[in-house]
């Protein structure tokens, strides 16, 4: 899973596409925010998804409470 | 007991204008479906094998060619029967070697699934190896093109930029591209279909060679 790394912690462009689903959270607001491609940003919220860190319907995303907590987390370590 | 030697038979080939397979893969940027790729073009091309000199002149050129591809919506997606492993291990050693970023997904289909979606495997040239395809998925997820080439002969990448050209104008404009074109030159105009249409496209502006035949400039 390339949103998680084998110590199961986010990954750069994991923390990255978090931060934009935070503030913008229809997917083609995060690709341009993150610079991503449409199919990587597909592929992460998928696996944030199964990580429990995003929920999606149609394409826009919201962070669950998980999500908010990982995203403030890897802020604070950064 | 009569013994009949049944052969498996060849995976049929996908179809112009139809949906293209679906399929969820092993990839260079992590599991991938085809559904991923909607809202952009997509090149999907399968190669023979990693670490095989014609293969690394063509993603070299791919690799080269990524920023035409990306200015026209494009996103490609490489594959062949190699695990990510090899994948990863023969674009960095591109990258040592040549001094070329690998910039897109590589599919690993080593159990062939969708190298047999796709009809990529040409029995009469190799059962354990991916002949060079090429297939151009549109925004919706419709096939649009196709191009085979031989395992020893590389492909011209800048054909397949000129085929999204070709394709992209077509869609936008709705007109055909005569033998050759490239943007700028003129495009062909649909043959009227009726015999009152065809009347008048002889005098409806355009560069008429015969009511059948006309073009112009875009």
């Amino acid at each position: 899973m390339p949103c998680i790394d084998s110590s199961g912690e986010m990954t750069e462009m994991a923390v990255q596409i978090l931060a934009a689903m935070a503030e913008g959270a229809v997917l083609n607001e995060v690709a341009e925010k993150t610079g991503l491609p449409l199919y990587r940003v597909r592929s992460a919220a998928r696996d944030l998804a199964e990580a429990g860190l995003v929920e999606s319907s149609n394409e826009t995303f919201a962070l669950t409470e998980n999500g908010r907590a990982a995203l403030a987390k890897a802020r604070n370590s950064a | 007991m009569e013994t009949t030697v049944q052969e498996k038979a060849a995976p049929g080939l996908p179809r112009l204008g139809q949906p293209a397979p679906a399929f969820e893969a092993q990839t260079t940027h992590g599991t991938l479906r085809l559904e991923d790729f909607k809202g952009s073009w997509l090149v999907l091309f399968s190669h023979p094998a990693d670490f095989t000199p014609v293969c690394t002149t063509e993603f070299i050129a791919f690799a080269q060619l990524a920023p035409e591809f990306k200015k026209r919506g494009v996103e490609l997606c490489g594959l062949s029967i190699d695990s990510t492993y090899s994948h990863i291990a023969w674009i960095r050693n591109i990258e040592e070697k040549f001094g070329v970023k690998i910039p897109f997904p590589v599919i690993a289909d080593l159990n062939k699934e969708v190298a047999t979606l796709y009809g990529m495997i040409m029995p009469g040239e190799s059962k354990t190896e991916t002949s060079r395809c090429v297939f151009v998925i549109d925004p919706n997820g419709v096939l649009r093109a196709m191009i085979y080439y031989p395992l020893t002969t590389g492909r011209n990448m800048q054909e397949i930029l000129r085929l999204i050209d070709a394709l992209q104008t077509t869609d936008k404009h709705g007109v055909a591209t005569p033998a050759n074109w490239k943007p700028g030159d003129k495009v062909i105009v649909p043959p009227p279909a009726t015999s009152e249409a065809a009347q008048e496209r002889m005098k409806a502006g355009f560069e008429t060679k015969d009511w059948y035949f006309s073009l112009k400039a875009l």
